[in-house]
């Protein structure tokens, strides 16, 4: 291969690229030299199994994701702001809206709430973290170094250009030759596995280690949500894990499984990607239900309305989630009749997300509402979200879907339900939980303009859109006809407002980090839940003593009833697991098996793996038990943390 | 991150990380039936597409398969005592029924390797036909997944051999176990529902 | 520029109306503006399930804004209808739980019967013209044009057709590679072409015009420019355009093997179909146009917005 091949060329933006890549990469090694900090950052972030701290880890990175997405996004909607528009061609339209999807959706969505229920359930359940310390590191690097092997994809090699869908034969190797399309099959391959990880440790973690007294109908609400997530995590990820491989044996070894030739069959990729795309969905929706659900009513200051109803309605999602994927199809001729089921089934998840609809609405009835900003995210979500979800709806019917389908009405309803159900979960999340992650508020007044900013720029960019839909525009086109010029121009304004929300957003975080009063205790927000009970910062072992907890506002009653965490009668060594290096490590590998399988260079993707499996042979010798925090210190952190 | 430990009950089951390990295990048993069951339609909506290459019907033959079989069966049998041993506290009967279970996973693997090396000289490889990809995917993952396990078991006896029967290795015996097993119940459906009904049709 | 003028105009009256006035406005819209049956059955069932999602959203956003603007917490309120531990009410949850399940029946019903109608030719409208025999087109999609073979009227052209009125046609969908999909919004909803698979798509129009069509479903590079024009026209008009196009030159293998070579193409006209060598939607027929051409579709187009337009005015 030559240099140059290897290499993407002749795209100035893509030298810009390039460029800025270089210069941060050096500045950020330039400045962990200067001041010394290769050692802290190794032994106090890399290998670290502290589920907080990969928690915030997982968030940066998707706030970093997020970035990049949002790139993208902008520069589609300059591109299709006016007809006969030259900033885009079309082949590098298609690399940045397939790169878009797959971005927003596998690298900032779903890290982003994973960072969230790392850093927070086992908190809130009163644990000293997960089940797995070390697997939850390998999840998190595995990840990483996907999102790294997928990002890089745009200097080295070219970016995939099929679509975050990839549907075959298009995404095959006989129409989309080359590494493009490997690095979103191995990309996605290395993280979905440490989501799947992932899974079954909060699964674990939820069943197994709440504080005592803690029933599955006391947990708080985030948790719950996060349980019915993992479970979805562990049903549909194999799935996606197959249709991968399925692809990549395909494309790299020549197997006829999504094929033309060899009598393959490319629609059953359509179905494979569904079955796993549509729980995927959920996977995104039901945490960012959870965060609402806490967030609104600590700031209604009032009990969750209808609990259990909410509990059971999640868990009806969850299920239904499974039957539905179909009507990502019911254009490809399975009949009236299949149709109709997956129709109806599809319909029916109305009615629970209905239900939590009305939940929360009640839950504002006789409440004392406060507008922070995590709840200014919460409440605007409720308005947006039904727009999103009723047109959802309107999906759904069959017949009529024959007309939305890869439209523009399908691309609004899906952004609206996303961007109002998953990104406002994600902002009003990370606003609320900030001070038990960092020690310090964001700044309100700064968080309300960006708020406002993002919030009418988003429905100023979608809500048009589904007017243009309805006018024929179809999705994925890179260029406009002049009859659709009004509403996209409006549209594009609106992300720019969007952009201009989150770029305040991320300065709000710099100024927050200078200018805010530090946290003194660890109850930022008068909070119900047990994550509130630590102080802040929290200590690396969370508990001191764990609370016998009797309610689903746990704290509201520790509260009440004068008991703390740190119970001195009770203190007793804390077993804690040990840092290891063996994730990074063992991911890194994975990484550069990874990117060998892109470029098909065998060698290097067999040596990577048998890397690979030496690691887990070390990893199966390695006997380190941890280590216990004793009495003394433990007291120690507690009184400095709490003033005592 | 207990440290509590039971006095009583099976030496695996005693710590809280014991429990959490095998539960963990259990979950991750769900998620391979998904994978499993997800490559077994793959190959039922591939099934009849050979293309130009030979039908399976013409290729299946009774008797390695059947061999295969027994194979499996017995290994499974046998780890299973292995436990039984390993529950009585016999590390020498643990190690012995172990290395026996293996010798067998070991035969299985020699019969599949030559079974493909036989297809592929009939014409039938995993590029020339989506039922033939089918075919091998399927096969080969349950194949290579005996392959990992016959890795991971010996790596067991070795640190079984250096440690004894404590918590921790029983643990890490008894979740490899589950997974013996549970690869033997996946060749059950293999065995039926790509080698009875093939060479039917 | 004109063009672009006027529909500025047309939007800019619209924009800041309410909701109902802006759905008034949406005769405009291309889906909601049908000009045959079959758009006009999903029109019906697109307008009776916005009546249902408005009232929804009237109702969400009517409580939200009382619950949001009574139960703020505002200075002095003190704890005036304050009930920290209301948990939940079982009649008024029941009662949540039945309506949008009488809501999703309701939309049901029509949609299951619409589906189920859309799988038949449709019935004869107003036009009091007897039941007619569909006319058959296959429509062949290929990276990135559209085939339409006539097989009784032994005439296929390249990106264009001919459809008379009143009468339903039934469009054969096929693609020689990617998946792609028949749509013509203003006739009608899509359906996939797929190389192996033949999918059939009832469509009709009942007014005279042209109406763009297109393929809806991302094939890649060529994608934006995989358009065509349907012209619907009355049956006399469309007879005389099938014997002008039956004296058409014939089309030859070999040109229709170049014409599958991935890349555009301008509009043609034959006198004869590609069906009677391979039907791209049989299994025999999948991997025809991909062994013919694997290697070309590496190359790339660099296709730019501007190349659509001017490819567009010279078909004219």
């Amino acid at each position: 291969m030559q240099l140059d091949e290897f290499f993407v060329t002749g795209e100035p933006l893509i030298y810009a690229g390039m460029v800025s890549i270089v210069l941060v990469t050096a500045a950020i090694i330039f400045v962990l030299t200067y001041f010394k900090r290769w050692g802290w950052l190794w032994r106090e972030w890399l290998t670290t199994v502290d589920h907080k701290k990969i928690g915030i880890m997982y968030i940066l990175s998707a706030l970093a994701m997020l970035f990049r997405g949002g790139m993208d996004a902008l520069m589609m909607r300059v591109q299709l702001a006016f007809p006969g528009m030259d900033f885009l061609g079309s082949q590098h339209y298609n690399e940045i809206f397939t790169t878009h999807g797959t971005v927003m959706i596998i690298f900032m969505a779903m890290p982003f709430l994973i960072g969230l229920m790392n850093v927070i359930v086992p908190l809130q359940i009163g644990a000293r973290d997960v089940a797995f310390p070390a697997l939850n590191a390998l999840s998190f690097w595995s990840f990483l170094f996907g999102a790294l092997l997928f990002n890089i994809s745009f200097v080295i090699g070219g970016s995939p250009d099929a679509g975050w869908t990839s549907y075959t034969p298009l995404a095959g190797a006989a129409m989309s030759p080359g590494p493009g399309q490997n690095f979103y099959l191995m990309g996605l391959q290395l993280s979905g596995i440490g989501t799947l990880a992932t899974g079954i440790n909060f699964m674990v973690t939820i069943i197994k280690m709440r504080a005592p007294g803690m029933k599955m109908f006391q947990m708080p609400i985030f948790t719950w949500s996060t349980l019915v997530t993992a479970f979805i995590i562990v049903f549909a990820f194999p799935i996606l894990t197959v249709a991968l491989a399925l692809m990549t044996i395909d494309r790299v070894f020549g197997s006829q499984f999504f094929t033309l030739t060899g009598e393959g069959l490319p629609m059953m990729w359509a179905n494979l990607f569904w079955m796993w795309g549509h729980p995927e969905v959920y996977i995104v929706i039901l945490p960012a239900f959870g965060i609402f659900s806490e967030v609104i009513a600590t700031f209604a200051r009032k009990q969750l309305f209808g609990y259990k109803a909410m509990v059971w309605s999640m868990i009806l999602i969850a299920g239904l989630s499974f039957l539905v994927w179909v009507h990502h199809f019911f254009t490809m001729g399975a009949g009236a009749f299949v149709n109709s089921v997956f129709s109806v089934s599809t319909m029916l998840i109305a009615v629970p997300t209905g239900v939590k609809i009305f939940n929360w609405l009640a839950t504002l009835y006789k409440s004392k509402i406060q507008f922070t900003v995590a709840n200014l995210w919460a409440l605007a979500f409720i308005p947006s979200f039904v727009i999103g979800g009723v047109t959802g709806v309107m999906l759904g019917m069959a017949a009529a879907d024959y007309q939305f389908h890869n439209s523009y009405f399908l691309v609004a309803h899906f952004h609206y339900v996303l961007i109002a159900g998953t990104v406002f979960a994600c902002f009003a999340g990370l606003v609320y939980w900030y001070p038990k992650m960092f020690g310090h508020k964001l700044n309100e007044r700064l968080g309300k303009i960006s708020f406002w900013f993002f919030l009418i720029g988003f429905h100023v960019c979608f809500f048009p859109q589904y007017f243009v839909g309805l006018d024929g525009m179809p999705r994925r086109v890179f260029s406009i006809i002049p009859e659709w010029m009004p509403l996209n121009v409006i549209s594009t304004v609106g992300a720019f407002g969007m952009g201009l929300g989150f770029a305040i957003f991320v300065y709000n975080i710099y100024y927050s980090y200078r200018y805010s009063e530090r946290e003194k205790t660890g109850d930022s927000w008068d909070g119900r839940t047990l994550e509130w009970a630590t102080p802040t910062p929290v200590p690396f072992y969370n508990f001191a003593t764990v609370p016998h907890v009797n309610s689903h506002d746990a704290f509201i009653e520790m509260k009440e009833k004068g008991e703390t965490t740190f119970d001195e009668e009770k203190v007793e060594p804390i077993h804690m697991p040990s840092n290891t290096g063996q994730p990074i490590i063992m991911m890194g590998i994975a990484g550069i098996a990874s990117f060998g399988l892109v470029f098909e260079w065998m060698w290097m993707a067999i040596a990577g793996l048998i890397g690979l499996v030496v690691m887990m042979g070390v990893r199966s010798f390695d006997y380190d038990d941890g280590f216990h925090v004793e009495v003394d210190e433990i007291k120690r952190t507690e009184r400095k943390a709490r003033g005592l | 991150m207990s440290s509590h430990e039971l006095k009583t009950g099976p030496l695996e089951y005693r710590t809280q990380q014991g429990q959490m390990n095998i539960l963990g295990f259990w979950i991750f048993l769900g998620a391979e039936i998904v994978l499993f069951s997800t490559l077994f339609a793959t190959y039922a909506v591939l099934f009849g597409r050979t293309a130009d290459a030979p039908l399976p019907g013409e290729l299946f033959e009774p008797g390695s398969v059947l061999i295969m079989t027994f194979l499996l069966l017995t290994s499974s049998f046998t780890c299973g005592i292995a436990i039984h041993e390993m529950r009585r506290g016999s590390k020498k009967g643990l190690i012995t029924w172990m290395i026996i279970t293996l010798a067998l996973g070991l035969g299985f693997i020699g019969l599949e390797i030559e079974e493909f090396i036989h297809y592929a000289h009939e014409g039938a490889t995993l590029q020339s036909s989506a039922y033939w990809s089918g075919f091998f995917i399927l096969a080969g993952t349950h194949g290579l997944h005996v392959t990992v396990g016959i890795g991971w078991a010996i790596l067991l006896l070795i640190q079984i051999a250096k440690r004894g029967l404590t918590p921790v290795t029983s643990r890490k015996f008894f979740i490899i176990s589950l997974y013996w097993h549970f690869l033997d119940v996946v060749w059950i459906f293999l065995f039926t529902s790509i080698y009875l009904i093939g060479m039917v049709v | 520029m004109e063009r672009n003028k006027r529909h500025i105009k047309k939007w800019l009256a619209m924009l800041p109306l309410s909701l109902v006035l802006l759905l008034s406005g949406c005769s405009q819209l291309t889906v909601l503006d049908p000009k045959g049956p079959v758009a006009e059955s999903q029109k019906d069932l697109i307008m009776y399930s916005i009546w249902f999602m408005l009232v929804i959203v009237v109702v969400v956003f009517a409580l939200f804004t009382y619950m949001v603007i009574k139960y703020r917490d505002r200075p002095g309120r003190g704890d005036k209808d304050y009930n920290p531990h209301l948990h939940g009410n079982t009649m008024i949850e029941v009662i949540w739980t039945v309506i949008p399940i009488l809501i999703v029946t309701a939309l049901s019903v029509p949609t299951v019967q619409t589906l189920f109608d859309l799988e038949k030719p449709p019935e004869s409208t107003a036009s009091a013209t007897a039941a007619k025999e569909p006319l058959v087109i296959h429509a062949t999609s290929a990276d990135w044009k559209w085939f339409f073979s006539y097989p009784e009227q032994n005439i296929e052209t390249v990106n264009y057709l001919h459809i008379p009125t009143d009468r339903p046609i039934e469009f054969k969908i096929a693609s020689a590679d990617s998946m792609s999909s028949l749509w013509i919004p203003a006739l009608g909803g899509q359906k996939y072409g797929m190389a192996g698979m033949q999918n059939t798509l009832y469509l009709q129009a009942d007014e005279q015009g042209v109406y763009d069509g297109r393929n809806a479903n991302f094939t890649g590079e060529g994608f934006a420019a995989q358009t065509f024009e349907v012209y619907a026209e009355s049956s006399e008009e469309f007879s005389n355009w099938v014997e002008q196009a039956q004296n058409s030159p014939e089309l030859t293998q070999d040109q229709y093997n170049k014409l599958l070579k991935p890349g555009l193409t301008d509009r043609k006209t034959f006198s004869s179909t590609h069906l009677q060598w391979v039907n791209h939607g049989t299994m025999a027929g999948m991997d025809y146009a991909i062994e013919l051409h694997g290697e070309a579709y590496e190359k790339e187009l660099h296709l730019k917005s501007g190349d659509i337009e001017i490819d567009a005015t010279d078909e004219e």
